[in-house]
């Protein structure tokens, strides 16, 4: 293979042989003969590489002759008007089936039983000891390690003071901690920037709600109040739980979901660790509300 | 014989706005809502007695006699108790009572019925892209109107009962003749998405019913203009889907929205005047104080006949007729506009005036899907998908009654033209007539095999119209 354009500078300079236009054009039409005499006469393994090519590209060939043929024809706009008519009040909902939603009845029934209750995230990766603290060696000699920093995002409240530092075990850094969650409505399909009233449970230990850590599959609560949600009532609802649905220390922001309608009133969480599978203890929750 | 001295109260009658009628009476406690009605009717020097309800101080109604109602609410005998006299209607509505007849020819779903204004012809739209016209007379089919080419989601009736204009998935609007069941002028195309209801102006402002506002799914309101089929304005401002559009009496629009407004539009030059907002979800529908009367134009539902007739007159005559029911209708104060949401609440509006809602009705456990004022605005429906009507007073937006029954979501509703009755119709394939006054089912009309999808009651009171997905339209009378 040329490894330089000494063949083009060539042609520029002297120009192409005088029945160069003519051999080309012939050396093309006996192409299509050179080809079929290969496939014919080939045999063994090269024969089944070729056939396979061939055949690819002869599919590929039909599907743009048939593209062609489309755009000349008028299409005759086939397309019968689909069934299941709805009213214009039912268009944008989800219709259930209705032997869907009698085994759907049944299905809720028996989880009310067992006690298990529906959250957006149900299993959730349990973070270690390791991962989420870092080990603070202090003292003169650097020697005493009885400190860990939280190296995951937290929540403190609003009136948090640190303890006096020399006595605090656990160290939650400011740049760490975030106030705001971004929590997405299903069904609204948008999403409102609320602030966190406090954590509620995190899937992995009791240790890490204590401390306000907010991993994936944290339960949080959040201020709604400006949504204007109301309930049956009359009371306005300013407190709902969301669940924290991406992994805040990588991205910088707490993204979460509210579980849509209705509300989320209890829920039990699960961790895997490794192929055992933990219940975290359920709990019950209400939505707080105030008297208009 | 007991001489015994039954207590005597002084009364004053007051209308519904305050204003005082006579000087105040001197009346024993035991008396009857039928005496007070002879004296109020004397006192208001009418031709004919006009039937009357009486609410003491404007809350309680007196039922059985004065007494009583005073006793319950523990009013002081010693001053002047206000008594508000409310006009009924003169005309009563009977309840219907069976099916009359099955109309079959929809080879899909019925989507959406409605009457003419006088009630003398009725038109269904249906999933076969389909309007039918039908007779009422001998209850067959008339005409079936073909032209859409997707379903047929809304139909509107202009106010004179002489058009009727349909919209479809496929966001085309059609207008028809309801005599020859043929196309008027061309199909009306502009928007980009589905039509999710229709509007004609009404016939007090425009007696030509001239011009129709449709809204759909691309967030967009488009006013038509009918006679040279082109669209005159377009109204931008919603950022979602536009679900429903109402064009008021006064002139103005209001249009509400899947996100979460309602939005208030200056008819002549399609300026947006407010937008109300409180809603945490979807606002699913919209209804006026004075929809029955815009609906019914110069059409009067107390001189209706056996035989529904056409309206008869001038545009001049038939726009003053118009011009009088609206303004009886709608009295001194503004008209009033309440919203259903998916937020299971209801707010009530003055939009012309306030951008604050007048108030907040709760109590509803699942989405709103319609809500209806009835026909003399003193009362509000609103129909919910946790299978209960519940009745709100139309003034105020006070909680009245709830109306249980029904063993699925209840989709539409309707009232009838005394104000008397209501009809829902429901998921479950069953039609009820409510009474009002007593709060309790009438009766019971199933027969339906599927979903019921439309109810409607014709204006002149005699007969009620369902359809659901069981593709049969069926007609009810007494």
């Amino acid at each position: 293979m040329p490894q330089n354009e000494h063949i083009e500078l060539h042609r520029k300079r002297h120009g192409q042989r005088l029945d160069h236009h003519e051999r080309k054009r012939k050396k093309e039409s006996r192409e299509v003969h050179e080809r079929s005499h290969k496939a014919k006469k080939l045999i063994g393994l090269k024969a089944k590489l070729y056939h396979k090519q061939r055949h690819a590209e002869k599919i590929q060939m039909k599907k743009t002759l048939k593209m062609h043929e489309q755009r000349k024809t008028k299409q005759k706009n086939d397309d019968k008007t689909p069934e299941g008519a709805v009213p214009a009040y039912l268009l944008d909902r989800e219709g259930q089936s209705r032997a869907k939603v009698l085994s759907n009845m049944i299905k809720q029934k028996r989880k009310e039983k067992a006690g298990k209750w529906e959250v957006p995230l149900p299993k959730v990766r349990a973070q270690g000891e390791t991962e989420v603290l870092k080990v603070i060696k202090t003292g003169k000699r650097q020697k005493k390690a009885w400190k860990r920093m939280v190296t995951k995002v937290c929540f403190v409240g609003d009136g948090f003071t640190r303890k006096p530092p020399k006595y605090e075990r656990f160290i939650r850094p400011m740049g760490l901690r975030f106030k705001k969650a971004h929590v997405t409505h299903p069904e609204l399909k948008a999403t409102f920037c609320l602030p966190i009233l406090g954590v509620k449970k995190n899937p992995s230990s009791p240790l890490y709600t204590s401390l306000g850590v907010i991993t994936k599959g944290t339960v949080v609560e959040v201020n709604v109040s400006e949504l204007g949600l109301v309930t049956q009532g009359g009371k306005v609802i300013w407190g709902k739980y969301a669940q924290v649905t991406n992994n805040p220390e990588n991205d910088g922001c707490i993204n979460a979901t509210v579980p849509g309608y209705p509300e989320f009133t209890r829920n039990v969480l699960t961790t895997t660790k490794n192929t055992k599978i933990q219940h975290a203890v359920g709990f019950q929750s209400q939505d707080h509300q105030e008297d208009r | 014989m007991t001489s015994e001295d039954v207590e005597r109260l002084l009364i004053q009658f007051q209308d519904e706005e305050g204003e005082v009628l006579g000087s105040p009476f001197d009346v024993p406690l035991d008396i009857t809502p039928d005496k007070l009605q002879l004296v109020c009717n004397a006192l208001l020097q009418k031709e004919e007695p006009v039937p009357l309800a009486f609410f003491v101080r404007g809350e309680a109604e007196v039922v059985s006699s004065l007494g009583s109602c005073v006793k319950a609410l523990g009013v002081e005998t010693e001053q002047v108790l206000p008594v508000v006299y409310q006009p009924q209607a003169v005309f009563r509505v009977r309840a219907v009572a069976r099916c009359t007849s099955t109309l079959q020819g929809h080879t899909e779903a019925v989507i959406s019925t409605a009457f003419s204004p006088t009630g003398k012809y009725l038109a269904s739209g249906s999933g076969d892209t389909t309007v039918r016209f039908w007779d009422l007379m001998t209850e067959t089919p008339h005409h079936t109107a073909r032209g859409h080419t997707h379903w047929v989601l809304s139909i509107a009736w202009s106010p004179d009962g002489k058009k009727l204009a349909s919209g479809c998935k496929n966001s085309q609007i059609c207008l028809w003749d309801p005599v020859t069941g043929a196309q008027m002028g061309k199909t009306l195309t502009g928007h980009t998405k589905w039509i999710t209801w229709l509007c004609w102006e009404p016939l007090h402002l425009n007696p030509e019913c001239r011009y129709l506002a449709s809204s759909s799914k691309d967030g967009s309101i488009r006013v038509w203009d009918t006679v040279l089929g082109r669209c005159e304005k377009i109204l931008t401002g919603h950022t979602q889907s536009v679900t429903c559009v109402k064009w008021g009496g006064d002139g103005l629009l209001y249009t509400s929205s899947q996100d979460r407004t309602v939005k208030v539009w200056r008819a002549k030059d399609g300026v947006q005047c407010r937008t109300l907002q409180g809603h945490a979800h979807w606002v699913n529908t919209l209804a006026l104080s004075t929809d029955y009367v815009l609906r019914t134009g110069a059409f009067e539902p107390a001189t209706a006949t056996i035989n529904p007739q056409d309206l008869t007159g001038s545009l001049e005559e038939l726009k003053n007729q118009a011009l009088q029911r609206y303004n009886k209708v709608r009295g001194s104060a503004p008209e009033r506009l309440v919203s259903g949401s998916d937020d299971f609440t209801l707010f009530l509006w003055n939009p012309a005036e306030d951008k604050k809602p007048l108030a907040r009705m709760t109590g509803h456990s699942a989405l709103v899907n319609e809500v209806l004022f009835s026909p003399d605005t003193r009362l509000l429906a609103s129909a919910s998908f946790d299978k209960s009507i519940k009745i709100w007073d139309g003034r105020t937006g006070k909680y009245l009654m709830s109306l249980r029954g029904h063993v699925a979501s209840v989709y539409q509703v309707a009232w009838s033209a005394d104000s008397r009755l209501l009809v829902s119709g429901s998921s479950d394939s069953t039609l009820k007539v409510w009474d009002i006054k007593t709060g309790k089912l009438n009766m019971d009309l199933p027969g339906h095999a599927d979903e019921v999808y439309a109810v409607d009651w014709s204006p002149d009171g005699q007969r009620v119209a369902s359809g659901g997905k069981d593709k049969c339209l069926r007609i009810w009378r007494r």
